[in-house]
């Protein structure tokens, strides 16, 4: 069936199985390679992308539930060239090491920034509950997200900071 | 041992045989995994150049008219970071500026690219900074002599006035400069140099320098880095396949036709490991795998549980081994001993699971050899095994290295596997590239474990509270017999990979018996980040402790009095204790536990703090660890190292096993197989030793001190020992 949604900003129309979770029609049908396919199974956090706002395990959303729907992935945060504050905060702290869980916990911290941009740190470490990292830059993630957390609420307040990047 | 062991380097993998891929062997391969304690770089001499002694600029760097700097770097990155570091080596010898280098992958040739400890290419044992250290250095000066003879010869100046700074080569007197780029097709026309001065270390200014960020840290952050999931052909077809449920059983008959009306599968394959859905699309093919229909043969299989092969394992235990080593008399001295201190260790089957499930894409060539996109860790391996599948030579298997989501030892084997595996099915299909996709479950089921593991050890003091007598039995299966690494890893009967960091433990212990029994079985296993010192360095450290608290000593004190020829131990255990505040006291329900061991010549101490409520539950407050890797070549990845190291070896320990009910893996996926989540991470400080001494690893020298360290803390905290692993075994939750 054909399934009408955006896909970072851009309108899409994709032909799939309904069931086909909303994972393998990005990376197969849209050739988008920033969700990371981890365990199939919402188990991981690897494929984290934001649905109309809201952080989403799409290795277990079915495409049927996209119809009309805004999905963001990693490649909608910002380019090389062009980075996002989410982005300039992991490259800051030098977050990754293999890099493969890194998109997805990108996107769980940008849901919960959007939501709450006062999170502290118990509730970035509750959201990140879901994101597995196996190489153990656990830390980093968390120091990234906050020196995000932090430019966020500066770009608003206009208030200078100094941990900003 | 050293050089005796890479003589017999000749990489000589055999051709595929029916039981898999491993059988028969030629010659031998050495792993840097696996090079004793005495070997390289460890406190005895090292050798002066390790690799070729002639410098090959033209194997390692490309100058660009663009004045970008790539270096060819010959090791998978798996996210221990070795693009950026041994990218670093290079620049620093180049006088490069930071921002014009690059890093690619180099492409399979095992006469350009060979792992100088192992023969052949391919990356393990974090051996990738120290066989590299001296041949990416004399590429770089070399490279940046051809630069400056080229500017010299321009300019009709001597060389000896022309002075390169963060990429500007320059002659003062005249004021004149050129940037690389400039100059590098010049440049490599001139004969290349065949002795050239390497930097002294205080002159570095790239080589240790904790500002300079990793090379891969833009990709990975906007979804354009390539990993091997993300390789898309044209023509492209994905393949999941279905493998037998025990080990070591086999196809007995295949009902495909439900999969093949899953609207997008292609075709169903039976190959040597089982059979393949191929498919349009990855949803289609594991649709279509749900639908198949496979019976099984068990005749060959794994029918035991873990329990039974446990129960199995302690009748060995109480039988003779294979002796790995016998200094003195232990057996006289335990009977002499004033105090004998037993104890049983339990270490489970472990899986590595990668964050990137294993796969990989072939596409078959016209000359009868193909090319292979994949997060490929052992290229030497890879080509000799598929060019004897496809009847072709080594050299026509092509494989373009990527990214690869983590492997921990995972994606280097013996056989080629899964890689193997995707050959066999674009073979078979013959139609187009072909995609291989494991599963998490395929992974978590898929075997090549960390080996199960039962120790036995028996230590005695004497009345001063004195070690004399050391008495150690070891079961679990040999990952090395049945492979062409056996030759030389396995003597005696006696697998080094089973035994190291117990056999050449660096107490002095005067008599010290250690034994070894490597029973059979179907189920798969592999070496697994810091391979045997995950399971030896806990035996060890955790009855070290229990030695010192029986002979009322301080634990730091008691391993101090028995190091006193190890400097470099003694240095990380200094550091680690004072850094950590060792002697502090700690409120009721804390504890601070220590340990210490060497592993991949690397020397690493751990100190843990932790709470214990009264359900048992630990909480791990704070990590403090010291490091002696010699010279340093970037502090910011050595600590990502070795905290990772720590948390990954943390985590296992608190809940992690696979087990085994009447053949068949209990856990499937990350809801039953757990990994440390972000809550868990305790906070951990590393320290590292300024050193000048030749660089070593840190990939996995974090993992094996880690575990006991925090067991030894739980000691301290509630007098409850932790023998089996992981924890929820001994009573921890």
């Amino acid at each position: 069936m054909a399934i009408d949604l955006t896909v970072n900003g851009t309108p899409q129309r994709v032909e799939a199985d309904p069931d086909t979770p909303l994972l393998y029609v990005l990376r197969d049908d849209l050739g988008l390679n920033g969700a990371k396919f981890g365990c199939g199974l919402g188990q991981c956090g690897a494929c984290t992308v934001m649905v109309d706002g809201r952080a989403v395990l799409s290795c277990v959303t079915p495409i049927l539930l996209m119809q009309g729907r805004a999905v963001t992935t990693v490649e909608g945060l910002g380019t090389a060239e062009a980075p996002g504050p989410m982005q300039r905060a992991f490259i800051e702290e030098q977050a990754a090491q293999c890099g493969y869980c890194i998109p997805g916990m990108m996107m769980r911290a940008q849901a919960l920034l959007q939501e709450q941009p006062d999170a502290d740190d118990a509730a970035i470490r509750r959201a990140l509950e879901f994101n597995l990292c196996r190489c153990g830059t656990h830390m980093r993630i968390l120091r990234a997200i906050r020196r995000a957390a932090d430019t966020l609420r500066h770009a608003e307040t206009g208030v200078p900071n100094g941990r900003a990047g | 041992m050293l050089n005796q062991l890479i003589k017999q380097a000749a990489a000589d993998v055999a051709a595929p045989s029916r039981r898999g891929f491993l059988k028969g062997a030629g010659g031998a391969l050495v792993l840097g995994a696996m090079l004793p304690r005495t070997g390289f770089a460890s406190e005895a001499a090292a050798p002066k150049v390790v690799g070729p002694a002639d410098p090959r600029p033209q194997a390692f760097i490309r100058i660009a008219a663009d004045d970008t700097v790539t270096v060819l770097v010959k090791h998978l990155d798996k996210g221990q970071g070795i693009m950026t570091g041994l990218t670093t080596i290079v620049a620093e010898e180049l006088d490069a500026d930071w921002a014009q280098m690059r890093g690619a992958f180099a492409p399979a040739d095992g006469a350009l690219y060979a792992n100088h400890f192992f023969g052949i290419q391919g990356t393990g044992g974090s051996t990738a900074v120290a066989n590299s250290w001296d041949e990416l250095r004399m590429a770089g000066a070399a490279a940046r002599a051809m630069l400056v003879a080229t500017a010299a010869a321009r300019w009709s100046v001597p060389a000896s006035s022309v002075t390169v700074e963060q990429g500007v080569v320059r002659h003062a007197a005249s004021n004149r400069s050129a940037r690389f780029g400039e100059l590098a097709e010049d440049a490599a026309k001139l004969p290349v140099p065949q002795n050239v001065a390497l930097k002294d270390a205080k002159d570095y200014k790239l080589i240790g320098n904790p500002s300079l960020h990793r090379l891969d840290h833009v990709s990975k952050t906007d979804g354009t880095a390539i990993f091997a999931m993300d390789i898309r052909r044209p023509g492209q077809v994905t393949a999941v396949m279905a493998r037998s449920p025990r080990f070591g059983g086999t196809v007995k008959s295949v009902d495909a036709a439900a999969a093949k009306q899953v609207p997008g599968v292609l075709d169903v394959l039976t190959v040597p490991r089982g059979v393949a859905v191929v498919a349009k699309n990855t949803w289609a093919a594991m649709k279509g795998r749900e639908a198949l229909t496979v019976e099984w043969d068990d005749a060959k299989a794994e029918m035991r549980g873990t329990e039974e092969m446990l129960a199995d394992y302690r009748k060995l235990a109480d039988q003779p081994g294979n002796v790995a080593t016998d200094t003195g008399d232990a057996a006289k001295a335990l009977a002499g001993a004033a105090k004998v201190v037993e104890a049983e260790f339990v270490f489970p089957y472990l899986a590595h699971a990668p964050m990137e499930p294993l796969n990989a894409t072939v596409e078959l060539n016209p000359d009868g050899g193909c090319t292979i996109w994949a997060g490929s860790q052992f290229q030497g391996v890879e080509q000799k095994v598929v060019a004897a599948m496809l009847g072709c030579k080594p050299e026509q298997v092509a494989i373009n290295t990527v990214w690869a989501g983590g492997s921990f030892g995972r994606r280097a084997t013996t056989d080629a596997d899964y890689i193997a595996e995707a050959v066999s099915i674009a073979k078979a299909y013959g139609k187009a590239p072909v995609h291989l996709v494991w599963t998490r479950e395929d992974d978590i089921h898929g075997g090549r474990y960390r080996p199960l593991f039962l120790h036995k050890v028996k230590a005695g003091l004497d009345a001063s509270g004195k070690l004399v007598a050391w008495r150690q039995k070891i079961v679990g299966q040999s990952f090395m017999e049945g492979t062409p690494f056996e030759a030389v890893m396995v003597k005696n009967g006696v697998d080094a990979t089973s035994v190291e960091g117990s056999s050449d433990m660096a107490y002095a212990v005067p008599n010290l018996y250690v034994d070894l029994q490597s029973p059979k079985s179907p189920v798969t296993t592999l070496w697994w980040r810091s391979v045997g010192h995950t399971h030896t360095a806990y035996a060890k450290e955790v009855m070290i402790d229990e030695l010192a608290a029986a002979a009322g000593k301080d634990p730091v004190a008691f391993r101090l009095e028995m190091l006193k020829d190890h400097p470099r131990l003694q240095g990380v255990l200094k550091l680690a204790a004072e850094k950590a505040g060792w002697g502090q006291p700690l409120p009721k329900g804390k504890g601070r536990g220590i340990a210490v061991h060497e592993s991949f010549s690397s020397f690493v101490a751990h100190v843990a703090e932790v709470s214990v409520d009264e359900q048992g539950r630990v909480t791990i407050d704070r990590v403090v660890c010291a490091v002696d890797c010699g010279q340093v070549v970037n502090p910011n990845i050595v600590e990502a190292q070795i905290s990772g190291g720590t948390g990954w070896a943390i985590g296992h320990a608190l809940r992690d096993e696979i087990t085994l009910t009447g053949g068949l893996v209990d856990q499937s996926n990350f809801d039953t197989y757990q990994p440390l989540r972000n809550s868990e991470m305790p906070p951990v400080e590393v320290h590292i030793l300024p050193s000048t001494a030749r660089p070593t690893g840190v990939g996995e020298p974090g993992v094996p001190t880690a575990a006991p360290a925090v067991a030894n803390a739980v000691f301290a905290a509630t007098g409850k020992r932790l023998h089996h692993l992981p924890f929820t075994r001994s009573g921890m939750v």
